[in-house]
């Protein structure tokens, strides 16, 4: 599954570890996020994310 | 009127062409008891280099420095590290003054420069690029989000300078231009409250860049931050007073923190640190109404213990508690041990919400909440002291 960067702070979005902390279990993939999901570091939303390189 | 103001020399090449404002008091919110500087740096070299400005108003005071160098327009580049307005508004008129070759900024910094002031024409710069100024070159070094998108870091290896924008700085302004000619206490003051209030969110961030600093390989003479004074020596005293900030271990001190109406929460406030006192623990009492809360954000980064007190209002906790609440979890304070408490009428919002507040910034509760009605009676305030007493003897267990 495809890794995710934010543009603003360079937090890294793996599906493979999710965001247990904010209730993304691991194995979730980006697309299905829930909409309330912001970066857990700067709180940008997942418009300012763009896939990893 | 043309206005009088001399450049200072740091280095061999390097001249401090800033500003200082002995008497903002009110940055934005912050409470800068000792003013501040904006520091901006100008590079004598083949190719002239302006490192950041000035807040607008002082534009004038960096130009008139700049001149008593070398005329503005004779500056070729203009190198922005960080583009929060404190240290951008002063671009525009500059850039006007000097109409530089090239504008230097990270990839955000373009974004954020041209959102405050239109596009003065910027080339973005990555970690690893370097600027070739003819006898000496600079190097950048993004710093994202330390503290703004925007933010990065320059070395001018020349005179090994880096420019570390807000990093290691301060609001502090004063007669000298170097750290070491302040008492250490004053500088530990500010340095501690400056990242208490600016920086404490980013601590992991913070760690991580200490961490690479040596796999840098950088011979640092100067640290030139963008306010306060600068390093010229005793660098380790100021990464380590950073990496202890930023781990954020638990110290044998307690804040008691409270918002009072008719006294009663404030009774209750003193008997929970008469409690803590018993102990041994250093206690300290803010009432909110007096303190400001970058003032309460700098005892409690150096807390182990954070009690916070309130009263009910209008089915609410008392207003300037909700101020402090919000500011404490948006700056990610951890490793202490909470208790919540208050007075109130009748419907009792006031504890419960600073209890939750708590619980949603992950803060230990090893005592339950405590509200009273109206006023505490003597077996409330007995609990009081002993439940401080209590927090004490836990603290100094978790310490140990």
């Amino acid at each position: 599954m495809e890794k995710f960067v934010c543009n603003i702070c360079g937090y890294v979005y793996d599906p493979a570890k999710g965001d247990p902390d904010n209730g993304v279990a691991p194995g979730t993939p980006f697309a299905e996020l829930p909409e309330s999901w912001v970066c857990p570091d700067c709180g940008a939303t997942v418009d300012d994310f763009e896939k990893a390189e | 009127m043309k206005k009088v103001f001399k450049a200072e020399k740091i280095s061999d090449n390097v001249w401090w062409v800033g500003a200082s404002d002995w008497n903002v008091r009110n940055f934005h919110g912050y409470l800068t008891s000792r003013g501040s500087t904006y520091n901006a740096y100008l590079i004598i070299d083949k190719k002239v280099t302006l490192i950041d400005t000035v807040k607008a108003p002082f534009a004038d005071e960096m130009l008139a420095r700049i001149s008593s160098v070398i005329a503005p327009e004779k500056i070729d580049y203009i190198i922005s590290n960080h583009a929060e307005p404190d240290h951008s508004s002063a671009l525009p008129a500059a850039v006007a003054a000097i109409r530089p070759e090239k504008i230097f900024t990270s990839v955000a910094g373009a974004k954020t420069l041209t959102a405050y002031y239109g596009d003065l024409g910027y080339t973005p710069v990555k970690t690893g690029d370097t600027v070739d100024l003819g006898k000496g070159k600079c190097a950048f070094v993004d710093t994202k989000m330390l503290h703004w998108p925007d933010s990065m870091v320059t070395w001018y290896d020349r005179d090994k300078v880096l420019f570390s924008q807000d990093a290691f700085g301060m609001h502090l302004a004063g007669s000298y231009l170097w750290a070491d000619m302040y008492d250490w206490s004053v500088l530990e003051q500010e340095v501690r409250k400056y990242f208490a209030n600016i920086l404490n969110l980013y601590s992991e961030k913070v760690i991580a860049l200490l961490d690479s600093l040596p796999g840098l390989g950088l011979d640092i003479g100067i640290i030139a931050p963008d306010h306060g004074p600068l390093w010229r020596k005793d660098h380790e005293k100021i990464i380590g007073l950073y990496r202890d900030c930023a781990e954020q271990n638990p110290r044998p001190k307690a804040l008691v923190a409270y918002a009072t109406m008719w006294n009663a929460t404030k009774c209750c406030a003193e008997a929970f640190a008469d409690g803590v006192r018993s102990k041994g623990v250093e206690v300290e009492l803010a009432d909110l109404n007096v303190c400001d809360r970058s003032d309460i954000m700098t005892k409690a980064s150096l807390s182990g213990i954070i009690a916070l007190g309130a009263p009910t209002m209008n089915n609410q906790v008392f207003p300037l508690m909700a101020d402090v609440l919000n500011y404490l979890k948006g700056l990610r304070i951890k490793n202490k041990l909470g208790f919540a408490f208050g007075s109130c009428g009748w419907s009792g919002e006031g504890a419960k919400q600073i209890a939750a507040a708590f619980e949603e910034m992950k803060i230990e509760q090893p005592c339950p909440m405590k509200q009273v009605k109206y006023m505490p009676t003597e077996a409330d305030l007995q609990e009081f002291f002993n439940t401080g007493a209590a927090l004490a003897e836990q603290l100094l267990a978790k310490i140990k």
